[in-house]
């Protein structure tokens, strides 16, 4: 006989205010086989718990129904509770009468109703639920952290330190990311290389750390704590064991005219190359795309003058299977493309630069040596122009993001200031929506540029920008003082939106990880659990969640850092007990389920059968890998015979909740 | 709020499909204008003051007469507002407003030159019958 006990939780307003709850714990404690209903105001807290326990163990409970939150909510805690008192914890079911009903109804009357019937469902499932063992799986101590940026390098970091193996899969051919490309960093204006390379070289030095360049992940299996991934090591074409980057081959390449992506296009490099002088690994490699060597098979220079026999042109594509116990996507950002954006003259005037392009323009190891020179004839900008928001904040125009760049601002209030500092001469202007620096000595540093360094900052934006013997056109309008300034500037910069790198999306897909409308990694909760995917395992670090600048970035890998080390610590993982199980009496072998299986944890065997007749029949039968099986159910719905079922979540129970709530 | 200027506001969102409330104030489309210095009142300011349902000033606006409708303000607008929509309608409502039929049918022919396109006599319908 079933003893079952319905505890109603008030949730202070949120629930009581919409819905009746004594009268949802009288009508439910009417229902067959039930022992006590009551409610509570917080059945959550301390001495909520309490009462469950003592109820529990008082009224010898068989079965708990808690009406309250979302069970992605509390029921860890209530499984808890149960689980103190002495009751399997898969004996617990929650009636969902927060969020799916006083939050979404207002008439008092029909909520109440509603939750009646949400706990009338919730008890017709607990009757039939069955104890549950969650088993164990064990973790594997190594972490693999995808993309090299500072963000990927600082987790890898903080994981290596804590004593866990950490690979970093870069798909560029060195590590350091945008933050390599970066002049000066705000709002210390410190030199970006200067503060990053250390790191790159720690990151190269550490013992427990191995840094996978020029490879991408081609695909994920397995689940949390053993992911087995495969890494596409692209040829590179130089033997990275040998070569010294001692760089002669880069001089020596008589293919010149290969655009430097390092420099944005901005200048040229060679068919082989090294990306920048404190590349890690310090490793050159060949473009196939220019070398003629590769395209045509005559040439072999760098062969001939590399002195430890390091080129090798036959090179091949190689593939690793590696195992796991955490993933990290680390995977960044880049500019969006301004090519719709006709009205600013990108494409039409090599004056016209994104603020990444100008970062190249104004570093030491830039194409113009560090001195701003405009690209067209190098000649002194005099007069600049700084339109912010570009790309960003645009909603439905069809060209940008909707959401705010967050680092635009600040960066843009650096650039002004650079160029005041280094050149009083230059007249800068700043076009702007709103200036948004909340941020640790942000606005005083945007305020310096306006005050100590004279940059103007105009509320307004930009209409307009043409190219007109040498000079720009500038219109744009000027809100407060009520003017439509048009300046004849030498050279503008567009701070363009940032928006995922493009790669995030197929990784996405990799990993089973969830991402917003625009690409950015979605987080387990928004403020709760923001370092986490809803997958798990899988953690997010840096501007692949959302747009950000370097000290969020560095926090945010850190605190993925932690979250990875805390699963790696364990030896072993509890697994969900809720897995399919088939029923091979009824199984037909048709491979419905092994198909549409997301994790690969269907398998099938040949097992013997005793007949009705006597004899013996070999059967094709569905197993199910329950440490490999995250219990979604695809397989439940294939099967056409009914053979598979979740256990906790079997179709009796999901058909006992349905007449419940038809009842 | 004055119940006629409600009217009003409806009429004109009616008109423009779009909704002001969604304007951050960016000023793109008044950068853009190439009539900016001919007006009193620009095109984020008559977008705003729809919003505000500021119809007493609206009723005076003469900067609405000097657009081209070049419509370089609805091209580039961030957010599709769609300024020059805005200005359209508030066109039209200050000519519907002073009552009367301006354009009758039988006023087409003799108005008519061989020069003038078809499309402005059925843009010319559109402005001043409701």
């Amino acid at each position: 006989m079933q003893r079952i006990g319905v505890f109603v939780c008030h949730c202070g307003t949120n629930i009581a205010a919409t819905v009746d709850v004594a009268q949802v714990a009288e009508t439910l404690g009417k229902e067959p086989g039930v022992v006590l209903a009551t409610d509570y105001p917080y059945m959550c807290s301390q001495s909520g718990q309490d009462m469950i326990e003592n109820a529990i163990r008082e009224q010898k409970l068989t079965g708990v129904v808690i009406c309250s939150c979302s069970p992605r909510m509390h029921e860890a805690t209530f499984r808890k509770t149960v689980a103190r008192a002495g009751l399997n914890p898969y004996l617990l079911e929650i009636a969902n009468v927060r969020e799916q009903c006083s939050w979404v109804h207002k008439d008092r009357e029909e909520a109440t109703q509603k939750a009646i019937i949400l706990g009338r469902a919730a008890i017709a499932k607990v009757t039939l639920n069955a104890p549950l063992v969650a088993g164990e799986s064990p973790v594997v101590k190594r972490a693999l952290v995808i993309g090299g940026g500072i963000a990927g390098i600082q987790t890898a970091l903080d994981i290596a330190d804590a004593g866990f193996e950490v690979d970093i899969v870069e798909k560029e051919a060195t590590i350091g990311g945008k933050m390599a490309q970066l002049d000066k960093t705000f709002p210390t204006l410190d030199c970006a290389a200067c503060i990053l390379t250390p790191k790159m070289v720690d990151a190269a030095q550490h013992e427990k750390i191995n840094i996978l360049s020029y490879s991408e992940v081609e695909a994920v299996g397995g689940f949390v704590g053993s992911f087995r991934v495969k890494i596409r090591r692209k040829a590179r074409y130089v033997d990275e064991t040998k070569c010294t980057g001692c760089g002669l081959c880069t001089e020596k390449c008589p293919q010149k005219a290969v655009p430097n992506p390092f420099n944005l296009g901005l200048d040229t490099r060679r068919a082989i190359a090294i990306p920048f002088a404190q590349a890690v690994p310090k490793v050159a490699y060949i473009d196939p795309n220019y070398c003629t060597m590769l395209k045509t098979g005559k040439c072999g220079v760098c062969s001939k003058v590399c002195t430890v026999g390091a080129i090798d042109y036959k090179q091949q594509d190689t593939l690793e299977e590696r195992e796991y116990g955490a993933i990290v996507a680390a995977t960044g950002y880049r500019p969006i493309s301004l090519e719709k954006y006709g009205e600013y003259a990108y494409g039409q005037s090599p004056d016209v630069v994104t603020s990444l392009e100008l970062e190249r323009l104004m570093n030491a190891a830039g194409p113009t040596g560090g001195t701003l020179l405009r690209p067209s004839d190098r000649t002194h900008p005099k007069t600049i122009v700084f339109v912010q928001c570009v790309g960003s904040r645009c909603e439905e125009d069809g060209r940008g993001k909707p959401y705010c760049s967050k680092i635009c601002c600040m960066y843009t209030a650096k650039h002004a200031m650079l160029i005041r500092e280094k050149y009083p001469d230059t007249e800068v202007y700043v076009f702007y929506i709103d200036v948004r620096t909340p941020g640790k000595n942000f606005d005083e540093f945007y305020r310096r540029a306006v005050e100590e360094y004279g940059v103007h900052y105009i509320t307004g934006q930009v209409g307009k920008i043409v190219p007109e013997n040498g000079k720009l056109l500038v219109q744009g309008s000027d809100l407060l003082a009520g003017m439509q300034p048009k300046i004849a500037a030498d050279l503008v910069v567009l701070a363009a939106a940032i928006e995922p790198d493009p790669s995030a999306r197929s990784l996405a897909t990799l990993l089973t990880a969830s991402m917003d409308t625009n690409d950015f990694f979605t987080e387990a909760h928004p403020k709760l659990r923001p370092v986490e995917s809803p997958t798990a395992g899988v953690f997010l670090s840096g501007a692949c969640q959302g747009p950000k600048d370097i000290p969020e970035t560095v926090a945010q890998a850190g605190a993925a850092a932690a979250k990875v080390i805390g699963l790696l610590s364990r030896d072993h993982i509890v697994c969900n007990p809720c897995v399919a199980t088939p029923n091979e009496q009824m199984c037909n072998g048709c491979s419905s389920c092994e198909k549409v299986c997301p994790y690969g944890a269907i398998t099938y065997a040949d097992k013997e059968f005793r007949m009705p007749d006597r004899t013996t029949a070999l059967r094709r039968v569905a197993q199910v890998n329950p440490a490999v099986c995250q219990g979604c159910g695809a397989c439940t719905v294939a099967c056409p015979s009914g053979a598979m079922d979740l256990l906790g979540f079997s179709n009796k129970q999901i058909m006992a909740e349905v007449d419940a709530i038809c009842r | 709020m004055n119940d006629t200027y409600l009217e009003y506001q409806a009429e004109i969102l009616r008109m423009t499909d779009r909704d002001p409330k969604r304007c951050m104030i960016c000023g793109k489309c008044t950068a853009s204008c190439p009539a900016f210095s001919e007006m009193d009142f620009h095109p984020h300011q008559i977008v705003g003051m729809v919003e505000r349902c500021e119809f007493d000033v609206l009723e005076t606006v003469e900067g609405l007469w000097h657009c081209m409708s070049c419509m370089a303000c609805s091209e580039r607008c961030p957010r599709d507002v769609q300024p020059a929509r805005f200005m359209d309608a508030v066109r039209q409502w200050r000519i519907r407003k002073q009552g009367g039929e301006h354009l009758h049918p039988q006023q087409v022919p003799e108005k008519i030159d061989e020069a003038t396109p078809q499309q402005a006599i059925a843009a010319a319908f559109r402005k001043y019958r409701k």
